[in-house]
């Protein structure tokens, strides 16, 4: 309760002292609105549906391309731990390609599928499944060999191995892959929106995007804002029980996992 | 009369041989050396017995045990249970390994449950309560719902020990499943084994350091050499059940071992 009564004053100073620096008068309000401006822009899109709306629009295209992405990328880094010729090959590959950062995909992406729904879904995807796929590999292959060996001396093999002993065994670095994903999916859609208007769904990135066209600082910034909390809540909200579970029954701090 | 009947003891006329391992000879090959592990092992065990594997480090006993579990394949040789060929591991022939090798990400009762899911035919009541009956023999019944964090080293190796039982396997296998425990702990343990081994009669087979505790638990306590792994001597122990470690009696077999076990570690080279 201390904590949060902390974390709540900092944040009202922190718009006080905003709201000092703009009546200073020093910035032109052009270039800097006051946190009432930002506050009135949030209050009329959600009014009107045009937060809403892309908010729907920019998470629909980050969730279906993150789970598409794990989708491939768990298989994969499972496949790459145990088969020496998919480590030579497609692990080779992702090393490499996550190196890449996620908006270099735009352009690609552009040209392979156009100003379409198809794009924006590539990219996410593209950001997700080589860490997400990295850090599977990485999980399975630093779990203690006795776990596999007790589980094999049980009768348990194949298939129910591998999702009964290998990827829990595997969990805290799941973990920390997907959260990694996430990131990456999430700025790279956020790229992706900026750079390419795509007719089928106006998402936050294009809303940031005519903010600036406008010279709308307040539309700006309050997307931004929208942005951030949306960042912070799907962190908590997607992540939150597992590494709640990882503290609470394998006793790690998920932080430091 | 009835009583000497019911208690294990050494095994009086025998049936077929629970466990037969046959000429068993193993080698390991690294790029830079290759190193012969276990030299045309011969054991035969009954059903019910239970047998001490003592030897010094690396004579090839957890390699021994591997083998018998199907866990590693013998260069030559072979390992028969049930009269049936050991090919690969399997639930008849489980395996209590001497770091814990409980899964952190189930609880203990999660732990003795995932044995008993592999066996089929069980109704899930019929699993739950297995699952509780063991936990109760090892005196966790109380901790069922605990997370394998929060015990300690020698609750650990009690769930251990009730997930091994648990699934009712043929043969069990323990690879030297106390030593990482204090001495307290290791004795209340040794008097735990014996109770459960009383009524529930497996066939065990139990590597070790320790010769002490070996005489305590074992109708037979073999002895290996090192390089090759070789069987060398094999010791039956006539003590009444349940034996107490402290015991003289115990204290003249241990020391008769003790001494046949240094006449193999001397180093040949002299
Ligand atoms: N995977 C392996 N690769 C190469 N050599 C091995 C391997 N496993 C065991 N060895 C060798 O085989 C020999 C027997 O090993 P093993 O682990 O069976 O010994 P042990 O009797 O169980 O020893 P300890 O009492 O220390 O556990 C040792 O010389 C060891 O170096
Ligand atoms: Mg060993």
């Amino acid at each position: 309760m201390k904590r949060f009564v902390l974390a709540f004053l900092f944040f009202v100073a922190l718009a006080g002292a905003w709201q000092l620096m703009v009546q200073t008068g020093r910035w032109s309000p052009v270039l800097l609105p006051s946190p009432r401006d930002v506050a009135v822009y949030l209050w009329s899109a959600a009014q009107d549906g045009t937060l809403v709306a892309a908010i729907g629009v920019t998470l629909r295209r980050l969730l279906v391309g993150y789970a598409i992405g794990l989708a491939i990328g768990l298989p994969l880094g499972l496949l790459s731990s145990s088969v020496r010729f998919v480590e030579d090959t497609v692990g080779v590959l992702a090393l490499g390609l996550q190196t890449l950062p996620s908006v270099c995909w735009v352009p690609l992406a552009l040209i392979w599928f156009g100003q379409t729904e198809g794009a924006m879904l590539f990219v996410v995807i593209m950001g997700t499944v080589w860490s997400v796929m990295i850090a599977t590999d990485t999980g399975a292959r630093t779990i203690p060999r006795v776990y596999a060996r007790a589980a094999r001396t049980m009768g348990s093999e194949g298939f129910h191995k591998w999702t009964r002993v290998i990827l829990p065994a595997a969990l805290p670095h799941l973990i920390t892959g997907m959260k990694q994903g996430w990131a990456f999916a999430w700025r790279s859609l956020m790229a992706a929106e900026i750079y390419v208007t795509v007719l089928s769904g106006f998402g936050l990135g294009h809303l940031l995007h005519y903010g600036r066209e406008l010279n709308a600082m307040d539309q700006v910034i309050a997307v931004m804002l929208v942005i951030v909390a949306i960042g912070l809540l799907a962190d908590k909200a997607l992540f939150g029980p597992w590494e709640h579970f990882l503290h609470r029954r394998w006793g790690i701090n998920a932080r430091e996992a | 009369m009835l009583d000497s009947i019911g208690s294990y003891g050494p095994p009086g006329p025998q049936p077929a041989p629970k466990l037969i391992v046959d000429g068993v000879s193993k080698w390991f090959r690294t790029p830079r050396a290759s190193v012969h592990a276990l030299d045309d092992i011969n054991l035969s065990v009954g059903d019910g017995e239970f047998i001490c594997l003592v030897g010094p480090s690396g004579c090839g006993k957890s390699t021994l045990l591997d083998i018998i579990a199907g866990l590693t394949r013998a260069d030559a040789g072979r390992v028969t249970a049930d009269g049936q060929l050991v090919e690969g591991p399997g639930r008849h022939r489980l395996v209590m390994f001497q770091e814990s090798a409980l899964f952190p990400w189930l609880t203990a009762f999660g732990n003795v449950m995932f044995g008993l899911k592999l066996v089929p035919d069980l109704s899930r009541a019929e699993r739950r309560e297995t699952a509780l009956r063991y936990l109760r023999m090892v005196g966790l019944e109380r901790f069922a719902h605990a997370n394998v964090h929060e015990l300690s080293g020698g609750m650990r190796q009690r769930v251990a020990f009730a997930r091994s039982l648990a699934p009712d396997p043929h043969v069990l296998l323990m690879d030297e499943p106390l030593s990482a425990l204090d001495a307290l702990t290791r004795e209340q343990l040794y008097a735990d084994i014996q109770r459960i081994q009383q009524d529930r009669r497996k066939t065990i087979i139990l590597v070790t350091h320790n010769v002490r505790e070996a005489v305590c638990l074992g109708d037979r306590v073999i002895l290996l050499s090192p390089t090759p792994g070789r069987i060398r001597e094999s010791f039956p122990i006539h003590l009444p059940r349940p034996r107490d470690v402290n015991s003289i009696q115990l204290a003249e077999y241990t020391e008769r071992i003790t001494a046949a076990l240094k006449g193999y570690i001397v180093p040949e080279t002299v």
